[in-house]
């Protein structure tokens, strides 16, 4: 192969593309430089890296490249905290997607990502790019996708217009994950004042890869071509890396052109041509396009791949005629995708995307040098250090204060419900909460059944999928409490991996590991820092615990409109079913089976769903965290099931116990009766948010065996009642507290979403 | 007993129904790509949904003027079994070989759920093993099965034996008369909006649909032997 000839000295860079840029000098002096998100600091930083000052097409590079989204300036420090090792990690955090081994030489790949901003100003296509993003960054790793899942928030559905984004950002995920036929598994919805102007979408897509097709975003060997396959570029989404990066303002609708339009019918015929390119073998690099377009593609693939590149702007497929080097570079147009490949063999590669009619070019070549050169119209518009785009990006070292209202909750007693309410009442008020209620209104608009692989569908703890020619299946699940960490980051960040494990853990699956979407405000306020950093401790401290590494994810800040968000980490659980026997659901299946409460329940109503309904808001402290607890219930529940013993489980989370056994009920219209000793008040008892807890029903064959194994692992264990009728029926301390038809229970829980949405579009 | 199952570009149950006729019939099947304009050594033709052209212009709209089509209007023609499910069905309406014509749903959303349907005719090739008016369950998922016919039509659907299956308790997206499947005046061309390959075992929810892919079977190896 022929080496091209190394440039050691710089090349000549043009002053402005157009007259209508400004020339460098206007840039300094009028401080145009803000007008993109980079502060005075960095603009030195910037003219200190090309020795000269940069002309508006290096301008926007940079301020792309260093913007929070790509650059995770902010974050950084926190990131490095999160356990990211494991000996089942194939993929940590760095590249599209993490990955981690299956055995039989497979893998799992997956990753959530958040789609909040642009999702406020444009909910279908803002929420339905979102979804696109997150699949291309799992296919651009090498995998199949096989499941996407969405954790949802948005404001009260009694305001019109945030019934306005919720329908249009469900419609739009629907739409792309229908279209490109990715089964939409699972997910969560929670409604909240807090994310009333500023909803927030993270996407989670899965896929799955033998462990020779991982594919990474690197550009290698000198001369090697570097090919740009998928839509053509248009001048849609530019700067929304940075958009996505400062807060929501008044303006915030004026922002519309940043966001994106998808087609998901292109990113299918993307997907295929993709798989097939990995499946020969021909490729050495692959990266989508997403935030920052070309721009981040390349330059990444570059740094990950200590080389350089040279791109021609010229043969970039463009939709729009006159588009500038800046226009081009900075697009976010969707459905693209970068592809380093073996000089010479640009022909097999031709062949294929040719089949699935894709529009592609050779846009450049891979250098040694180091160097990022942009060529437009046979100039140099850009030249640029590799390494000053990615790896020696600023990272700003914040310092946290401990909010006030953290200080004040201290003293608020949680202990018991702030107004005396029969549990019977409460138990209708809580079902009916929107948090609470069936989803179903949501995933019955996505296909959670195409590829005819869907276990376990949505509406359980977690959704199940089994792998094709293999015993094994996956769970998976997101989860995060947005009230709790509000109320005490580092429980509440605990409580969501904690959580999102137990509920894989219920549908029989060992958990294997994470990604993260981490939902805050601004991080210039020492408050917001605070509550990342302690989320951050929390998260990290129960991965340790419980052995599932973070192996990528995602951190959205500036979640702020009218106010700041409540802190909302999610996380997204991938867990390993060794056996599809093992599959196990929430729902009671069998009258007579015995229920089992694991766990001890304590007065814990501090971020309760109770306590949002009777007071408005949350206070206090939420519920307590041990994670050694928690571990030892996951490994009991999985014993149990994997022994055959369990017919259903269901963790306890929002609503408490209540809920939970109500929940049970649902599927098959089963009722329960239960007794319950205890010292606490009836209501305290049922609704409190406790921990480590589960519902289990087992049959009366396998009962002694498995309180055996409770008391021989030494998990507190209480046999509460019997699967039973229609009714739900529960006493405590002898009194019945409860009495009410399954059916009846079930109609408030699924007519609750339905209704709301229903409402007057005038109110 | 051959299979074929076209692919469009944004098919998206192709690998599905292979799967099923694979698992279910142990029976070979090809996927065959959609510029591919010879079908003849195959006995049925499955056209499985999806959203072929990404469903612009109007849902199977595209696909028709795809060179299989002919192929496919031909292989129905000799008397071949074609079963088009979803935007299969959407298809086989567009190019003319079902009558009727599809809507967007009533409620105006995409709804994917299992749905009881009524066997209304077990006469068909596709039905040999339902038990008359035998209700089944097998998944929907679609934005676009409003299924509608002028009167006239409809009649004559009725009179010769033509709905295969209805909906049963609920209508999933307002269809004329409830309509969930039908067949051509001959019997061999059936167009459902339900997916038979995604119940074909239990813990998929519904096992209902495997007998639809062992009528066919049953029907045509009764026919022409074992082949």
């Amino acid at each position: 192969m022929v080496q091209p000839e190394q440039q050691t000295t710089a090349v000549h860079v043009v002053e402005r593309v157009t007259d209508q840029e400004p020339t460098p000098t206007q840039i300094r002096d009028g401080e145009l430089f803000q007008e993109v998100g980079l502060n005075h600091e960095e603009y030195q930083q910037i003219t200190k890296h090309l020795g000269r000052l940069p002309n508006w097409t290096e301008l926007g590079i940079y301020s792309v490249m260093w913007s929070e989204h790509c650059s995770y300036k902010n974050s950084k420090p926190l990131l490095k905290r999160f356990p990211v090792e494991g000996p089942q990690v194939l993929q940590g955090p760095g590249e599209g997607a993490g990955a981690i081994d299956i055995g039989d030489g497979q893998a799992v790949v997956f990753k959530i990502e958040s789609h909040n901003h642009p999702t406020a100003v444009e909910p279908f296509q803002g929420a339905a790019t979102g979804v696109g993003g997150i699949i291309r960054d799992v296919f651009s790793m090498g995998a199949r996708p096989v499941a996407l899942l969405n954790s949802l928030r948005f404001g009260p559905l009694s305001n019109s217009r945030v019934r306005y984004l919720f329908e249009h950002a469900v419609a739009g995920i629907a739409h792309y994950g229908n279209v490109i036929g990715i089964p939409t598994v699972g997910g969560e919805v929670d409604f909240d004042d807090s994310y009333e102007g500023n909803p927030l979408v993270n996407a989670m897509c899965v896929g799955v890869l033998s462990h020779d097709e991982l594919q990474k975003g690197v550009a290698k060997g000198v001369g090697n071509p570097v090919i740009y396959v998928g839509a053509s570029t248009g001048r849609d989404g530019i700067h929304g890396a940075t958009f996505a990066s400062e807060e929501l303002g008044e303006d915030a609708e004026e922002k519309r052109p940043s966001v994106q339009a998808g087609d998901p019918f292109m990113e299918k015929l993307l997907l295929e041509a993709c798989i097939e390119l990995v499946k020969k073998g021909i490729l050495i690099g692959i990266q989508d396009m997403g935030a920052a377009g070309l721009t981040c593609s390349s330059a990444e693939m570059a740094s990950k791949g200590e080389t350089g590149m040279e791109l021609d702007l010229d043969q970039v497929p463009q939709r729009e005629t006159g588009m500038t080097p800046y226009e081009i570079l900075l697009s976010e147009s969707q459905e693209r995708m970068l592809l380093v490949v073996e000089d010479g063999r640009e022909a097999e590669v031709q062949e294929v995307l040719d089949k699935w009619e894709l529009p592609s070019a050779v846009v450049g070549r891979v250098t040694n040098d180091n160097r990022y050169r942009i060529r437009h119209q046979g100039r140099w518009v850009a030249d640029i250090p590799v390494q000053t785009l990615v790896d020696d990006a600023p990272v700003v070292y914040r310092t946290g204060k401990e909010p006030e209202a953290y200080r004040q909750n201290a003293g608020i007693r949680v202990d018991q419900p702030s107004v005396d309410i029969h549990p019977g009442e409460a138990l209708n008020q809580v079902l009916a909460s929107s948090n609470v209620a069936s989803k179903r209104w949501v995933y019955e608009q996505y296909d959670h059944m195409v590829r005819t692989s869907t276990a376990v569908r949505p509406g359980s703890d977690a959704a199940v999928v089994v792998l094709d020619g293999l015993d094994k299946a996956l769970a998976m699940c997101t989860d995060g409490n947005g009230r709790y960490v509000y109320l005490d980051p580092q429980e509440g960040g605990a409580a969501a991996v904690a959580e999102a494990a137990r509920n894989v853990v219920c549908s029989g699956a060992r958990p294997l590991g994470i990604t993260d979407c981490l939902n805050f405000g601004s991080p210039e306020k020492p408050e917001v820092f605070w509550q990342l950093e302690g989320a951050v401790d929390g998260m990290s401290e129960a991965c340790r615990q419980l052995e599932t590494p973070v192996v990528g994810g995602n951190v959205s800040l500036y979640n702020e409109s009218k106010g700041t968000i409540h802190p909302t980490p999610v996380v997204g659980m991938v867990g390993l079913v060794e056996s599809r026997q093992h599959i196990t659901t929430q729902a009671f299946k069998e009258e007579g089976d015995l229920i089992y409460l694991l766990g001890e329940t304590f007065a814990e109503l501090g971020g309760s769903e109770l306590q949002l309904i009777l007071d408005g808001k949350v206070s206090g402290r939420p519920p307590k965290i041990d994670l050694q607890r928690e571990k030892k219930l996951h490994q009991v529940i999985l014993t149990a099931i994997q022994k055959g013993w369990v017919r259903s489980a269901h963790d306890c989370s929002s609503g408490g116990l209540a809920v939970t056994l109500a929940e049970s009920s649902f599927d098959h219209e089963l009722g329960a009766r239960v007794e319950i000793e205890t010292a606490l008040d009836a209501t305290t008892y049922l609704f409190s948010e406790t921990q480590s807890r589960a519902v289990l029903s087992i049959p009366q064959e396998y009962a002694d065996a498995f309180q055996r194994l409770m008391e021989e692992e030494a998990v507190p264990c209480a046999k509460i009642g019997e699967v039973s009728g229609s009714c739900l029926t529960v006493e405590v301390n002898g009194q019945q507290v409860i009495d009410a038809p399954v059916k009846e229970l079930k109609s408030i829980w699924e007519g609750a979403i339905p209704c709301a949405m229903n409402a007057s579009s005038t109110n | 007993m051959r299979f074929a199952v076209p692919v469009f570009p944004g098919s998206n149950c192709d690998e599905d129904c292979a799967k099923a006729v694979r698992e279910i019939l142990d029976r070979p099947v090809d996927l065959v790509w959609h510029k591919d304009g010879n079908l003849d050594a195959y006995d049925a033709i499955i056209l499985p949904g999806g959203f072929s052209y990404g469903d612009y212009l109007r849902t199977g709209a595209l696909a028709r003027f795809s060179p299989v089509m002919e192929a496919v209007a031909k292989a129905a023609d000799k008397g071949k079994l074609v079963l088009g499910i979803c935007n299969g069905f959407q298809v086989l309406l567009e190019s003319g070989l079902l009558p009727g014509a599809m809507r967007v749903n009533d409620h105006l959303k995409f709804r994917c759920s299992i749905q009881t349907l009524r066997v209304e005719n077990n006469q068909s090739p596709f039905t040999g093993l339902y038990q008359a008016g035998e209700e089944i369950q097998l998944p929907i998922a679609h934005g676009e099965g409003n299924y509608y016919c002028d009167q006239e039509t409809l009649d004559k659907l009725e009179v010769q034996g033509q709905i295969i299956f209805r909906y049963s308790g609920q209508n999933p997206n307002g269809s004329v008369a409830g309509i969930a499947g039908i067949v051509n005046r001959r019997g061999n061309v059936l167009g459902l909006m339900p997916h038979p390959e995604r119940a074909i075992y239990d813990w998929m929810g519904s096992s209902d649909g495997a007998r639809m892919f062992q009528s066919m079977l049953r029907y045509w190896e009764g026919m022409h032997g074992a082949a």
